[in-house]
């Protein structure tokens, strides 16, 4: 018995290790190839390391588009997004978990159901909205929303706050605190772990968004990184070793970012509620 | 006693007055930016609108338009055919590795992070990797392909073999569901096992009658979001072909024929009639899931 266990479980890394090094491979390839000199490129059978790693391809990538330029506005617009989804979600989140008001249910379930609505519904007349108050153009359309709350953290927030004892809030009143310092002194420190994983969420979301950015930004003093990568992709002969590490640039900063904030990330979802 | 009554009614209204203050940001966020859009897109969708000039109401003329626009039909059949490619072979394989991470083996942690990093990754640089990956010449796997003495397909020179390789693409970023149904995983009570264990099941019997039945609420709720999203697929295709959809269309995917007809050609009446018409169509299919949901899906506590 012991010795078939012992025989399923070595079957399942095997298969386990099969599946993690074929989703680990392509991270590899893009490096390796990021560091590859050009004679070693077009060659058959593919060469796996180069030699010597040609370092100047990302010299040469950094400088073929204005590539401090996009980085500054893409991490402009993912900091200013950050910040709105961070100061909007735990408010909402707090008043659907721990406050007892009339529509709050109906609140809870309308915040629910526009996690359905398709963004194709709503990018035109939004567009439309933006373009009549002049900001098409601007980071503001990219921006302004997520200081009115993102149902999707919002949801994750109440439930978070959901689960916190109710002594708590309880000692804070008697002691007189009004309703927003005890959000804000008691509830909301014990949200750190879940405030890491939104921001972190909508820090990749801003910085890896796309469509947003092709919507709104025609100038390219304005571009990010993302539609950056796409003109470069566009108006070059294809230099894959530059493109690969302008690619691995781009992608570096949100990996850190989530080997950063990993443990909480962890801790921070509570996917109580995803049944049912 | 007298005094008590008031008191505690009013720490009720202080909290109801708090309560909506406390939503009142998220309550105007949803009047501008859900609500609002929601409401005139389809008064758009009747109408032929391009910003600048004034608006137009057409009445049906923009939906008749739509059945005779060949575009709009390869965009819906794209769409549908990648997705019933896309959603199954994700489901397999996200509860496969869940369910192997979900073994106690060694470097556990290690997998969970390799799964979940292609997540992180954007979308153009993905499509950017992946279209150097597949290179029918030069490329890494149809080499690692030919080590066993096939030679690779052409990828996404083809028109045949375009969306078999997005749906590969796809595979690669599923770390999100994978995640979840490891969570679902861990939600499968202990006691299960145990009573199983004392009946002398094995590992594969268990895995067969005991976790996957318990796991149906979250491949559910996972397949239902995969659903969504795939028939909205837009960015990696768009990227992949700078928005063209080539080779011969098969890549023209609904929702970039939808973005073309809105920020390209400035047909916003247009687009908003595509719009409603995917809206339908994602509704259509998460009603079908949900009536079908009574004959597979079993919830724990109902015993």
């Amino acid at each position: 018995m012991h010795k078939v266990k012992r025989l399923g479980k070595l079957a399942a890394f095997l298969v386990l290790l099969v599946f993690g090094i074929a989703y680990f491979f392509p991270f590899f390839w893009m490096v390796s190839t990021a560091l590859k000199p050009d004679t070693q490129l077009f060659i058959y059978p593919p060469r796996m390391l180069p030699d010597p790693p040609k370092w100047s391809n990302f010299y040469d990538a950094v400088t073929a588009i204005p590539f401090g330029r996009y980085t500054m506005n893409s991490l402009t617009i993912a900091a200013l997004a950050t910040v709105g989804a961070l100061i909007s979600c735990p408010l909402a989140g707090y008043g659907l978990a721990r406050l007892r008001w009339k529509g709050r249910d109906l609140l809870m379930i309308v915040t629910l159901a526009v996690l359905m609505i398709p963004n194709q519904v709503t990018m035109v007349p939004l567009f439309i909205v933006f373009s009549k108050v002049k900001l098409v153009g601007t980071f503001a359309p990219l921006i302004i929303p997520m200081f009115f709350g993102v149902p999707y953290y919002i949801f994750l927030m109440r439930q978070f706050f959901k689960q916190l004892p109710k002594s708590l809030e309880d000692a804070a009143r008697i002691d007189g605190c009004g309703e927003f310092r005890v959000y804000w002194s008691i509830m909301l420190p014990l949200c750190q772990p879940c405030l890491l994983t939104i921001g972190m969420f909508q820090f990749v979301a801003s910085w890896n968004d796309f469509l947003g950015p092709l919507i709104y930004l025609n100038d390219e003093f304005r571009y990010t990184l993302q539609i950056g990568l796409q003109q470069y992709k566009q108006s070059t002969n294809i230099q894959w070793t530059q493109l690969m590490a302008a690619a691995t640039l781009v992608a570096l900063p949100v990996i850190v970012l989530y080997f950063t904030v990993q443990r909480a990330f962890v801790e921070g979802i509570t996917f109580g509620g995803v049944k049912g | 006693m007298a005094r008590k009554v008031p008191k505690a009614a009013n720490a009720e209204r202080v909290q109801a007055k708090a309560g909506m203050l406390f939503c009142l940001p998220w309550i105007l966020g949803l009047a501008i930016f859900y609500a609002y859009p929601l409401l005139s897109s389809i008064f758009y969708s009747f109408s032929a609108y391009n910003v600048v000039s004034p608006y137009k109401w057409v009445g049906l003329l923009n939906y008749q338009m739509l059945l005779k626009d060949k575009v709009f039909w390869i965009g819906i059949s794209n769409t549908l055919i990648y997705a019933a490619m896309a959603v199954p072979l994700s489901a397999l394989i996200g509860i496969l590795l869940a369910l192997l991470l979900n073994v106690k083996l060694p470097g556990r942690g290690i997998f969970r992070t390799v799964f979940y990093m292609p997540t992180l990754v954007p979308v153009v640089a993905t499509s950017i990797l992946w279209q150097w990956l597949l290179n029918p010449q030069f490329g890494v796997v149809n080499y690692l392909i030919s080590l066993f003495g096939i030679q690779g397909p052409p990828w996404l020179g083809d028109p045949s073999w375009a969306k078999p390789s997005l749906v590969l693409m796809a595979q690669w970023t599923l770390g999100n569901a994978v995640i979840v149904y490891l969570a679902g995983l861990q939600d499968i009570s202990r006691d299960f096992y145990e009573a199983a264990d004392i009946d002398g099941a094995g590992t594969f019997q268990k895995s067969m009658h005991i976790t996957l039945p318990l796991l149906t609420p979250v491949i559910f709720f996972n397949v239902v979001m995969s659903v969504i999203n795939t028939l909205q697929v837009f960015t990696l295709p768009y990227a992949l072909t700078l928005g063209t959809g080539k080779p011969a269309n098969s890549l023209m995917f609904y929702s970039m024929y939808l973005y073309n007809n809105a920020f390209a050609y400035m047909k916003m009446g247009y687009a908003s009639a595509m719009a409603w018409i995917l809206f339908v169509i994602i509704i259509a299919f998460t009603l079908l899931l949900f009536r079908s949901s009574n004959n597979w899906v079993f919830y724990q506590d109902e015993g």
